[in-house]
């Protein structure tokens, strides 16, 4: 039987338009012929479809008509009316919002982070010790094993390496303590401390006072001699403004002077344990000494203000003097008194320096 | 004029009557009662008037073809299914257009409706290879299939329509176009 054939036997089968011989022989067949049966379920369902499809179309075709009739416009506006538009946009926006805020957040903590204003750091105030180039470091490292081989062996004197962080610091007894400021030495891994001459001697903290920023040194080097009385003293009493007052450090690889005045009895923001002077000092000149006229430590320079130009800062002899006399007597190796008598006292300005040089020396900060 | 039709609400029972009666006027009461309800709940969640059409006409298939297949009981107000059904229409929407934020704003209570919309979507896959299909068929094969099996006309009539010289050319004709139209469907 051909297809066709068969078609329009089912499909007249399904309208009910065969007669009742024919519809008896049509069921004999779809008994014996299971096929048959498959194609009749399918066609159904396969019309059955065409014409669900035509009843979707003209229902939606009647939603459509019933649509068109109301005001969709006029009865959004009735809606929307009570959501002010500040709870729409978040609604709408709400989580693009969150990310740009927290993208945002991030970017301010970033940028505090490398200003530096999330520490608590005052970037106006600057700490002079010096940091020495990571370059010149790398070179020199390359040099390092070479020189000292050569120095040890020609003139057994040791010359290190500039480290990695340079200050200041001054003699305190002849026999081999120094202070300088809490700041240069503070996270060090170890500390040389070079002469004027260019010797370096290996050194050790034994003492700090952060609140004053303040740091004593012990040198414990073999090759260290007794460095001769110490011509200078501390000067216990305020020193008043006005008053000539110097300085001596090392910003550089040589040792420099620096003359001022001391310009008010308080330092950076109103620090009672500071003077500000007018001195011009440079990162490296932290932990030298400020001296007056007569060759008094009157203080010792730890910081300047990097807006105003010329405002330097020092700690208060006074201050230093405590500190000293903090120190815990068991961390001492070696017998510690402080010169009281003053030797620089008559001397012109380049005399004193002449004299002042050999005890002022050149910290050197090597950490990791 | 709409304002005074939105407040009467048909009850749920004529509905049901009225749509097993094919009748124009419930199935616009039906509608125009119960669009306010869905509009605001699209509008306030990221939506706009004409996705609310869209939603409110699929629920409202939905619920027809439900009624005519005479399987709807009514366990729950017909307000809170048609809301129902919308809302999860909406919900599924929002994700496939990735505009879902976590949270819908709801205005009704709500049913779990979830089987009836993936029945009611897979039929609706069907009808719209089936529209496919009738599209790619072309003239005149598409008209003698509407008239054949959808308007129930006789084979007489078509041959009339179509000037073809007997009923046996037709129905050749018409066996010939059928076999396209479901070769064109089953290859979708």
């Amino acid at each position: 039987m051909k297809e066709e054939q068969l078609l329009e036997m089912i499909e007249r089968y399904l309208n009910g338009d065969m007669s009742i011989e024919e519809r008896a022989k049509f069921e004999a067949l779809r008994n014996k012929d299971a096929s048959i049966n498959e194609k009749l379920a399918e066609h159904k369902n396969f019309t059955g479809l065409l014409k669900q499809y035509s009843e979707r179309l003209d229902l939606e075709n009647r939603l459509n008509a019933i649509h068109n009739e109301i005001d969709v416009h006029t009865l959004k506006e009735d809606l929307m009316a009570h959501p002010s538009l500040i709870v729409q946009l978040w609604r709408n926006h709400h989580s693009k919002i969150s990310v740009a805020a927290s993208i945002a957040i991030f970017a301010i903590l970033c940028t505090l982070y490398f200003t530096g204003d999330l520490t608590n750091k005052d970037p106006r105030f600057m700490e002079l010790k010096r940091e020495v180039g990571k370059l010149k470091q790398s070179t020199e490292n390359l040099n390092r094993s070479q020189n000292n081989l050569i120095h040890d062996i020609k003139y057994d004197k040791r010359f290190t390496n500039p480290g990695n962080f340079r200050g200041t610091g001054f003699a305190l007894s002849s026999n081999g303590y120094i202070i300088t400021n809490y700041h240069v030495v503070n996270g060090a891994d170890s500390i040389y401390v070079q002469n004027a001459e260019g010797e370096s001697f290996r050194t050790k903290i034994i003492y700090t006072e952060p609140q004053y920023d303040v740091a004593i040194l012990e040198v414990n080097d073999s090759s260290f001699k007794n460095l001769g009385t110490i011509p200078y003293s501390f000067k216990k009493t305020k020193s008043d403004l006005g008053e000539d007052v110097y300085t001596l450090g090392y910003p550089g690889d040589e040792i420099k002077f620096g003359p001022g005045a001391l310009t008010a009895s308080s330092g950076f923001r109103g620090d009672t344990t500071e003077y500000e002077v007018y001195i011009p000092v440079n990162p490296g000149n932290s932990g030298g000494p400020l001296l007056d006229e007569k060759g008094n430590i009157i203080g010792v320079i730890n910081g300047k203000q990097t807006q105003t130009s010329g405002a330097a800062f020092a700690v208060k002899s006074n201050y230093l003097l405590k500190a000293i006399q903090n120190i815990p007597t068991d961390s001492l190796s070696k017998s510690f008194s402080l010169n009281t008598k003053n030797t620089l006292a008559g001397l012109t300005r380049p005399q004193q320096i002449k004299k002042m040089r050999n005890y002022v020396f050149m910290v050197k900060v090597y950490n990791q | 004029m709409n304002k005074q039709i939105d407040l009467e609400i048909p009850a749920d029972s004529e509905v049901i009557i009225g749509i097993l009666n094919n009748s124009d006027s419930v199935l616009k009461r039906l509608y125009l009662a119960y669009f306010p309800m869905v509009l605001q709940l699209i509008l306030n969640n990221n939506g706009n008037e004409d996705d609310a059409k869209d939603v409110y006409q699929e629920a409202i298939i939905v619920l027809y073809n439900k009624v005519k297949r005479g399987d709807f009981e009514l366990s729950s107000k017909l307000k809170t299914y048609i809301y129902s059904i919308c809302r999860r229409l909406w919900l599924k929407r929002l994700k496939q257009l990735n505009r879902y934020g976590g949270d819908i704003k709801d205005f009704q209570d709500y049913l779990p409706v979830e089987d009836e919309i993936e029945k009611h979507q897979d039929k609706d896959m069907q009808l719209n290879k089936m529209e496919c299909a009738l599209k790619l068929l072309g003239e005149p094969c598409k008209t003698i299939m509407e008239d054949f099996y959808i308007h129930n006309k006789s084979m007489q009539e078509i041959c009339e329509r179509f000037g073809y010289t007997n009923t046996d050319n037709a129905k050749t004709q018409k066996y010939k176009c059928l076999q396209r139209l479901k070769k064109l469907f089953f290859q979708q």
